[in-house]
C-alpha cells in the first residue's frame, strides 16, 4: 500500500488554483500513490503484446523501442481514419471550461492536467502540430506540441489517471467524450509496451483461465460450493448450482470479483438465492467466468477478445440467452460494444423471462439482459415473495456506477428493485447521482493498492456525498451495482466516511427474500442480526 | 502570451486595412479581392474538413446515455436524454443545436472546508454563449439587406423587432447590445476564472477579439460615423451579382469591417469554429442508444485471436474431470 496522508490532512491542503507556469512548461512528476506500476513482461506475452519487458514507470529508461514515436504517431494517424469520434473531438473543442471542474479527479487532486479538457489536450497539442497545417507551421502558437519522451510520460500519467467515466462528456456541448480519448490514447500507449500491470495482468488470467482473477475451473465451482454453504447454514436451503451445463436455458455471467471477496461474495449468494427460488433453468460457465473486460481498459481489439467467450460459450452450451450480473464497465461494453464486435448473435433467442414471460425487446439484438432488468420484472409481476423489513437494519443509499449510468441509462431499474427490498432509502444530492454520478475513483482498472492517493482524492466527490447523506438520515449503506464498486467502496468510506457499508442490489434481495421452507432467519448474510433480533442473537449464545 | 499575441494580430488587420486604402488606395483589394477569396476558402474549407470527418466511420454506437434507458414498459424512459429511436435523437440534438442542452447542465464547483463540496447554479456561460450566437445569427441576418434587392419581408420584419425600444437615431438594435455584452462576457470570463485562463490558447483569443472588433466597428459605423448606406450597398450587390463595383466616398473604416469579416470566414475552417458543424457529427450525441436492439456495423471490424474454449479445455481437461466438471474430450 502507498503511504497516504490523513483525509483530513488531504482535505486540507487541496487547492484549484492552477499553477503560475502554462501547463505545457510545467514538467510532470510522478508523484507517490497516483501511478500504477508497469505491465510485466509475463503477462504481456500471454497475449503476445508489443515490447515486453519488466519496467517501472519510475526508471529513467522506460526501454521504449528504438522507433517508438513512429509507431505512436502512425498509431494515431490509423486511428484518426478508424475513429470518428477521435478526429471530431481532436477538432472541436472551443475550451470553454464546462467540463473542467466536472471531473472527480481535478476535483480531489486539484491538479489543472486532471482537468478533461486538458487531459485531451495533452493528446490534441501533438495532433495539431502533427497532423494539422496550422500546428506545423506555427508550432506552439497554435497551440501544437512536439511528442517527445516527457510528453509521452505524461500521457501514461494522465490517461491512467483518468476512469473512462464519461461525466465531462455529459457537460460538454458537442458531446466531446474525454474516455474515448483516453480509451485510444492508452491503445497508442500499449502500442509500445505501455500499460500497466493492474490491468495486463487480470486481461492476461481472464485470456487464459477465464476470469480477471485467474480463478482455474476447479477452483471457480468450489467457490461457489463455499457460498452454498453458507446459504444454507443462514437458512437451510440446499441449493445446487450446475457449471458449464449444455441445454441450460440461461448462461449467466458475472464479474469474478462476486466469488473471491466480499462483500462482492454476499451479492453473489443473492444471485444464487434468487435463481434457486424462481427455480430458473440456468448455468454457470468456468470458461466465461468473467462478467468484466479489462480489455477495454487495454484496447478495443483486446475488449473484443475476451468479450468473444461470452457468445462462444453461450453457442457451445446452447443456451437460449445470457443473463448477466451486477458489473459496470461489463455493461457498457455489452450495450455499446458486443454485438458489433462479436455478434451478431443469431443462435440465441431473444430474452424472455421463463418466470414471467415478459419478453425484452430492449434486448432483442444481443440477447443478454442486465440482472437487475430481471429481477425488476419478477418484482413487478408479483413473482417474489419479499421481506424488507429483513433490511431494516441498513439504511441504504445507490450509488449509479458510471457505465451503467452513462453507457445504458440504467437508472430506475436498480431503484425499483432497492425500494422493494428495503425500507429506509434515501438519494444523494442530484448533482451526485444519475447521469451526474460521481466515479468511484478507481474504475477503469486503477483499482490497485499503489495508486491510493490518487484513489482516495478521485473517489472524494462520491464519499462527500455519501457524507452528506450520512450525517442527514444516518445512512449507513452504500448499494451498488458493480464490482469493482464493491472492491473499491469499502475502503473509501473508511477513509471519508467511516461507518458506512457497501452492499450490492442483489445481497439486499437476497436478504429480503423469502424462499419456500427455509428457517427463520436471525441474521442477515453477513451474520450481523437483523434489525430487533439483536435479542435473540443473544440467547442463542 | 495568448492575449497580447491575439490582440497584436486584430490590431495588425485593422491597421493593415486602414493603411491599405487610406495610403495605397487598396479598396479593389480590401472591398472585392478579399471577399471573395475568403467566401471561397470558407466553402471549400468547410465541405472539405466536414468531409474529412465523415470519411472516418462510426465503428461503435457510443452515445452518451444521460437519461433513463428505454426498457421495461412500465419504467418511463427518457427519449430525450437517452434516445432510442431517431425522433428521440433528432429532439435530442434540436435541443443541442438550438438551446446548448448540454450547456444548460452547467455547475461550478465549490470546494470548502470540511471538505463540503457543492455544485452551485451557474448558467451565465449557457446565457452568454445562447446570447451570442442568436444574435450573431440575427445580425448576419439582418446584414442580408445588404445582399437584396428587394430586401425580403422576413429581414424586414426582424429589423422592426429587433428595434423594439426606439433609442435615438438610428434605432438601437437589441441584437448589437446583446452581441457586445455577451462577447465580452465571454471574453472576461477566460481571463478572470484561472481554470479557464490556465486551458485558453491564442486560438481562443483571437476569434473573440476579431468578432468583437468586427462589432465594434460595425456598431461605430451605424451609430457614430454614420456611412453612406446607398454607395455601401452598390459594393455589396455587386459582390453578390459578381459585377463587383467600388463605389466613391466609402471611409476607411467600411472597408477594415469588411476585411475582418472577410478574415473570419477564411479563418472558420483551420479552427475550432468548426464547433459549429462538427456538433452535427458528434457520435456521442446524434446515435440512438439502441445497440441492444439492433446490430451496430463496424466497418472495420477484423478478425482478433482469441482463446477458444478447446483450448481452455485442453489445458484445464484434468482438473475439469477431477472436480466434476462436464468437457467434449474425456
Ligand atoms: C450546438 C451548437 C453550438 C454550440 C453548443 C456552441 C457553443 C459555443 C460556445 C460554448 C462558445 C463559447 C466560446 C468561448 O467560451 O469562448 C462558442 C463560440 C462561438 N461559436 Fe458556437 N456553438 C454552436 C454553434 C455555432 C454555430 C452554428 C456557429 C455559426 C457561425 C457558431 C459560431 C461561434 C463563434 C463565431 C464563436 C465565438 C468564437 C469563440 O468563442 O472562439 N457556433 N460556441
Ligand atoms: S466542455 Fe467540451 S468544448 Fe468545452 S472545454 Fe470541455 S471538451 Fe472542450
Ligand atoms: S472520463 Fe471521467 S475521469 Fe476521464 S476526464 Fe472525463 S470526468 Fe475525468
Amino acid at each position: 500500500m502507498a503511504k497516504i496522508p490523513k483525509a483530513s490532512e488531504m482535505a486540507a491542503t487541496l487547492s484549484h488554483i492552477p499553477p503560475q507556469t502554462g501547463w505545457m512548461d510545467t514538467p510532470t512528476e510522478f508523484k507517490q500513490g497516483r501511478w500504477c506500476y508497469g505491465a510485466k513482461a509475463k503477462n504481456m506475452e500471454v497475449l503476445g503484446l508489443p515490447n515486453p519487458r519488466d519496467w517501472s514507470p519510475t526508471d529513467a529508461d522506460w526501454k521504449l523501442p528504438s522507433n517508438w514515436k513512429e509507431i505512436i504517431l502512425e498509431g494515431l494517424r490509423e486511428r484518426i481514419g478508424r475513429f470518428r469520434s477521435l478526429r471530431l473531438f481532436m477538432d472541436i473543442c472551443v475550451r470553454c471550461g464546462a467540463c473542467a471542474d466536472k471531473c472527480h479527479f481535478f476535483i480531489g487532486s486539484g491538479d489543472p492536467k486532471n482537468m478533461p479538457v486538458l487531459r485531451a489536450e495533452l493528446l490534441r497539442s501533438v495532433y495539431r502540430k502533427e497532423f494539422t497545417t496550422a500546428g506545423k507551421i506555427l508550432g506552439k502558437l497554435a497551440g501544437g506540441r512536439e511528442l517527445t519522451e516527457e510528453v509521452f510520460k505524461e500521457w501514461f500519467y494522465y490517461f491512467f489517471q483518468c476512469t473512462e467515466c464519461r461525466r465531462c462528456s455529459v457537460f460538454c456541448p458537442y458531446g466531446i467524450d474525454t474516455a474515448e480519448i483516453t480509451i485510444i490514447a492508452r491503445e497508442l500507449l500499449n502500442l509500445v509496451g505501455c500499460n500497466i500491470d493492474w490491468i495486463a495482468g487480470p486481461v492476461a488470467n481472464c485470456y487464459q483461465n477465464g476470469n480477471h482473477l485467474g480463478i482455474q475451473p476447479h477452483a471457480f465451482k468450489d467457490m461457489i460450493e463455499f457460498f452454498v454453504d453458507e446459504i444454507e447454514a443462514l437458512n437451510g436451503i440446499r441449493i445446487e448450482p450446475t457449471f458449464n451445463r449444455k441445454g441450460a436455458e440461461i448462461l449467466f455471467i458475472t464479474p469474478s470479483g462476486d466469488v473471491f471477496a466480499d462483500p462482492g461474495t454476499y451479492t453473489l449468494m443473492g444471485y444464487l438465492m434468487l435463481f434457486h427460488e424462481i427455480g430458473l433453468d440456468y448455468t454457470w460457465s468456468t470458461y466465461a467466468s468473467e462478467g468484466g473486460n479489462f480489455g477495454f481498459f487495454t484496447s478495443h481489439e483486446m475488449m473484443k477478445r475476451l468479450n468473444a467467450k461470452m457468445y462462444a460459450e453461450a453457442k457451445r452450451l446452447g443456451v437460449k440467452w445470457i443473463l448477466g450480473g451486477e458489473c459496470g464497465h461489463m455493461w457498457r461494453v455489452v450495450n455499446q460494444y458486443m454485438d458489433t464486435m462479436n455478434g451478431p448473435a443469431d443462435f440465441l433467442e431473444e430474452p424472455v423471462s421463463p418466470i414471467t414471460g415478459t419478453k425484452f425487446d430492449s434486448a432483442k439484438g444481443t440477447k443478454m439482459l442486465h440482472l437487475v432488468e430481471f429481477t425488476a420484472d419478477l418484482i413487478r409481476n408479483g413473482k417474489l415473495k419479499l421481506d424488507p423489513s429483513r433490511n431494516d437494519h441498513l439504511n441504504v443509499t445507490f450509488h449509479d456506477s458510471c457505465n451503467p449510468a452513462r453507457g445504458m441509462g440504467l437508472f430506475e431499474e436498480p431503484r425499483y428493485v432497492i425500494q422493494n427490498v428495503c425500507n429506509n432509502f434515501h438519494e444523494m444530492p442530484p448533482n451526485t447521482i444519475r447521469e451526474q454520478t460521481f466515479c468511484c475513483g478507481s474504475g477503469s482498472g486503477l483499482n490497485t493498492d499503489e495508486f491510493l492517493d490518487m484513489r482516495m482524492r478521485g473517489g472524494l466527490p462520491r464519499a462527500n456525498a455519501v457524507k452528506h447523506v450520512h450525517d442527514m438520515f444516518g445512512v449507513n449503506t452504500l448499494s451498488t451495482i458493480c464490482a469493482i464498486d464493491r472492491a473499491v467502496l469499502p475502503p473509501l468510506m473508511d477513509y471519508w466516511v467511516p461507518g458506512v457499508g457497501v452492499a450490492g442490489v442483489h445481497e439486499m434481495v437476497g436478504n429480503a427474500l423469502v424462499m419456500e421452507g427455509e428457517t427463520e432467519r436471525t441474521t442477515d448474510m453477513r451474520g450481523e442480526p437483523l434489525a430487533g433480533m439483536e435479542d435473540s442473537e443473544d440467547e442463542d449464545i | 502570451m495568448g492575449i497580447n499575441f491575439s490582440l497584436m494580430a486584430v490590431l495588425t488587420l485593422v491597421l493593415v486595412a486602414f493603411a491599405g486604402v487610406k495610403f495605397m488606395g487598396l479598396q479593389m483589394f480590401f472591398g472585392v479581392v478579399a471577399p471573395y477569396a475568403a467566401m471561397a476558402l470558407f466553402f471549400t474549407g468547410v465541405i472539405w474538413r466536414v468531409l474529412k470527418w465523415a470519411e472516418s466511420p462510426v465503428p461503435f454506437r457510443i452515445p452518451t446515455t444521460a437519461g433513463q434507458q428505454k426498457s421495461l414498459p412500465w419504467i418511463k424512459s427518457n427519449g430525450l436524454d437517452n434516445p432510442s429511436t431517431k425522433a428521440g435523437v433528432i429532439g435530442r440534438m434540436a435541443l443541442e443545436i438550438l438551446l446548448f442542452r448540454s450547456l444548460f447542465r452547467n455547475t461550478k464547483l465549490e470546494y470548502r472546508e470540511g471538505p463540503r463540496i457543492a455544485y452551485e447554479w451557474e448558467k451565465w456561460l449557457w446565457l452568454a454563449s445562447l446570447l451570442f450566437h442568436y444574435s450573431f445569427l440575427v445580425v448576419f441576418v439582418r446584414h442580408l439587406r445588404f445582399f437584396t434587392e428587394p430586401i425580403p419581408f422576413f429581414v424586414q420584419g426582424l429589423e422592426t423587432v429587433d428595434s423594439l425600444f426606439q433609442v435615438g437615431l438610428p434605432t438601437l438594435y437589441l441584437s448589437d447590445l446583446a452581441f457586445i455584452a455577451a462577447v465580452t462576457y465571454l471574453f472576461i470570463r477566460r481571463i478572470i476564472i484561472p481554470q479557464v485562463k490556465y486551458i485558453s490558447l491564442p486560438a481562443d483569443y483571437f476569434p473573440l477579439m476579431l468578432i468583437f472588433t468586427i462589432g465594434a466597428t460595425g456598431i461605430i459605423m451605424r451609430y457614430v460615423t454614420k456611412v453612406d448606406v446607398i454607395s455601401i450597398k452598390q459594393l455589396t450587390m455587386g459582390l453578390v451579382t459578381f459585377h463587383p463595383v467600388i463605389p466613391q466616398g466609402i471611409g476607411e473604416l467600411f472597408f477594415v469591417h469588411v476585411f475582418l469579416v472577410s478574415i473570419l470566414f477564411a479563418y472558420f475552417p483551420f479552427s475550432k469554429l468548426m464547433h459549429a458543424p462538427g456538433v452535427f457529427l458528434s457520435p456521442t450525441r446524434n446515435m440512438p442508444n439502441d445497440s441492444r436492439i439492433v446490430r451496430h456495423v463496424n466497418p472495420w471490424n477484423y478478425p482478433v485471436p482469441v482463446h477458444t474454449y478447446a483450448e481452455y479445455e485442453d489445458h484445464f481437461r484434468d482438473k475439469m474431470i477431477e472436480a466434476g466438471l462436464p468437457v467434449e474430450k474425456e
